[in-house]
């Protein structure tokens, strides 16, 4: 036993070490593993739809009774009955409409918070307190407000997408190089044109970082805003096939959140990173 | 109008964990209008704490600056700061990190006005085909250069270059002094500038000043250097006060109590202004 445990870490190190050089020195590591990784929960999926979720549909099952919305991604056969993609465009549209404003408000709110300090200290704890409620907390107060579905479900992802872009505007701000700032304050600027030639293009690449996160809280808000209200979107569909009873259309659903709530962080993601190399 | 400029009585102390620290005390200079001036001394000793305070970007503990018969109370752009790192907004390009200070001081000009006064200080620095560029496209010195390019463009009646050349290569130094003496022949500015190479200060000024050691440091000694302009750098080197003046200056760097001002017992040495 002793010897065993003596002779079990050095191997650990080793393994990972030949684990990380194969990685890193072909190309075809980079594709194969995370289909190794999609692999894994798959086979997960389907071993435990044949033990312990016995209502869980099977990978195959959940093709087989869900592909028409896959193969027709774009058809609309009804109000609740189309295709994935033209579901996914809805609910895009809806969240475009939340995130939009939400980037507006977020974006002023955090430059005046960014540029001061008595405002700061004013409004912080406010945010702080906003910061943690959930879209299925804002939503009744939306319905309520509103009067309308589509409204509360703007204002839910609205409220709840604003405080990374609140945040990360204001941290941007606060983070200017006091080099850069000098060089401001020695040519006298004016206060407009400090903040349109060195405070807004030096947190740029901080405000994208809070655009992003923003923009994946605005896709998990639009979920459940959907779910509670019945707006034909991803959300909604998900919802109704759970009513309905059909699992393969609710795992085809999640999926696709997924899918798609990646692929708009990868978006976001070069366009931060393009904006942090041109702005440095 | 005169632009003489006055710091008289300079006293800096900075807060620090460990009590306060005494950077400068009665730190007292004149420098009459166009004349070059450079500010040595030791490194720590207080010398971008003086151009800083001049720049306005701080405030003296007590004491002040007076330029032009008026107290320095904030920066401005009647003094014309080149930073230690040659600091360039990263999102502008040459042209427009220029341009940044020409359109603010030059109100009175037309835009094209305006761009062909920073297109020509550019062109004084050597930069004339690189207006485009990027400060990422450019190298240390080529960044160096807008910086000195930006200054001038101000045409400020004060330059103040703090050790704009320490980062550079001694070949792209020796260009660049050739360069802002040009320029500075053309409109003969007032400049104070920071170094801690003894060469250098001889070869660009009409007067070394020498800072004592820190803390509390203040004015050491006033070196005047004769060289008549235009200077030519082979000339200067085989002139004998050259190497009497580079002697002076060093004895004063090597001695470690550089307090006091009979050290450097030489004729060119003049005493403190009171
Ligand atoms: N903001 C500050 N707070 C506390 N101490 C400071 C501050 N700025 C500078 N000092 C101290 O004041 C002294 C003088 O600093 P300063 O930068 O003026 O020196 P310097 O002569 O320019 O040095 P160098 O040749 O290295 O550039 C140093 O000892 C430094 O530690
Ligand atoms: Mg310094």
């Amino acid at each position: 036993m002793k010897r065993s445990l003596s002779f079990v870490p050095p191997v650990l190190p080793a393994l990972s070490e030949l684990w990380m050089r194969r990685r890193m020195g072909n190309g075809s590591g980079r594709f194969l593993l995370p289909l190794v990784g999609f692999g894994f929960l798959l086979v997960l999926w389907q071993v435990s739809s044949w033990t312990w979720a016995k209502d869980l549909p099977s990978p195959a099952e959940t093709w087989e009774k869900s592909r028409i919305y896959i193969l027709q991604p774009l058809a609309k056969r009804g109000e609740m009955d189309q295709g994935l993609l033209r579901y996914v465009l809805n609910s895009l549209a809806l969240v475009a409409q939340g995130y939009g404003l939400g980037l507006l408000a977020g974006t002023l709110f955090g430059l005046l918070l960014g540029c001061s300090p008595v405002f700061t200290r004013m409004f912080d704890p406010v945010v702080q307190m906003l910061k943690p409620i959930s879209p299925l907390a804002w939503l009744p107060l939306g319905l309520v407000l509103f009067q309308n579905t589509r409204g509360a479900a703007v204002f839910t992802i609205a409220l709840c997408s604003m405080w990374p872009t609140v945040m990360n505007t204001a941290l941007g701000l606060r983070n200017v190089p006091q080099d850069y700032l000098n060089v401001g304050r020695v040519l006298r600027l004016s206060r407009l044109r400090m903040l349109w030639k060195i405070l807004l293009p030096s947190a740029l690449p901080y405000m994208f970082t809070g655009y992003r996160l923003s923009l994946g809280i605005a896709w998990l808000a639009i979920v459940a805003a959907e779910m509670l209200t019945g707006t034909p979107g991803i959300g909604g569909f998900l919802w109704q096939e759970y009513n309905a009873l059909i699992y393969e259309h609710i795992l085809v659903a999640i999926l696709a959140i997924g899918l798609v709530g990646w692929v708009l962080d990868r978006c976001m993601l070069a366009l931060e990173r393009w904006i942090t190399t041109s702005m440095s | 109008m005169d632009h003489t400029l006055l710091i008289s009585k300079l006293t800096k102390v900075y807060p620090t964990p460990r009590g306060p620290l005494v950077v400068l005390e009665d730190f007292d200079l004149r420098v009459p209008e166009g004349q070059f001036v450079t500010l040595i001394g030791h490194s720590g000793c207080g010398k971008s704490t003086v151009l800083s305070i001049v720049a306005g970007l701080q405030e003296p503990t007590s004491g002040g600056v007076i330029l032009g018969g008026r107290e320095v109370t904030g920066p401005g752009p009647d003094r014309g700061v080149v930073f230690q790192a040659p600091c360039l907004l990263p999102w502008l390009s040459a042209l427009e990190n220029v341009r940044l200070g020409v359109d603010q001081v030059h109100r009175h000009l037309s835009r094209s006005e305006r761009r062909s006064l920073a297109e020509h200080y550019l062109a004084c620095v050597g930069l004339g085909d690189a207006l485009d560029k990027m400060p990422s496209e450019l190298s240390q010195g080529m960044r160096q250069r807008v910086s000195l390019a930006r200054a001038f463009a101000l045409q400020p009646k004060v330059l103040l270059l703090d050790e704009p050349f320490g980062m550079l290569d001694s070949v792209t130094r020796c260009e660049l002094h050739d360069v802002l003496l040009d320029v500075w022949q053309q409109d003969r500015r007032t400049v104070i500038m920071v170094t801690h190479d003894v060469d250098e200060a001889i070869f660009l000024s009409d007067r070394v000043v020498m800072m004592t050691q820190g803390p509390k440091a203040r004015v050491g000694g006033i070196v005047d250097v004769p060289m008549e302009r235009p200077r030519n750098r082979a000339a200067v080197l085989q002139d004998p006060r050259y190497y009497e003046l580079r002697q002076t200056l060093l004895e004063f760097l090597g001695s470690p109590g550089a307090e006091s001002e009979t050290e450097v017992a030489s004729s060119t040495v003049e005493a403190v202004p009171g």
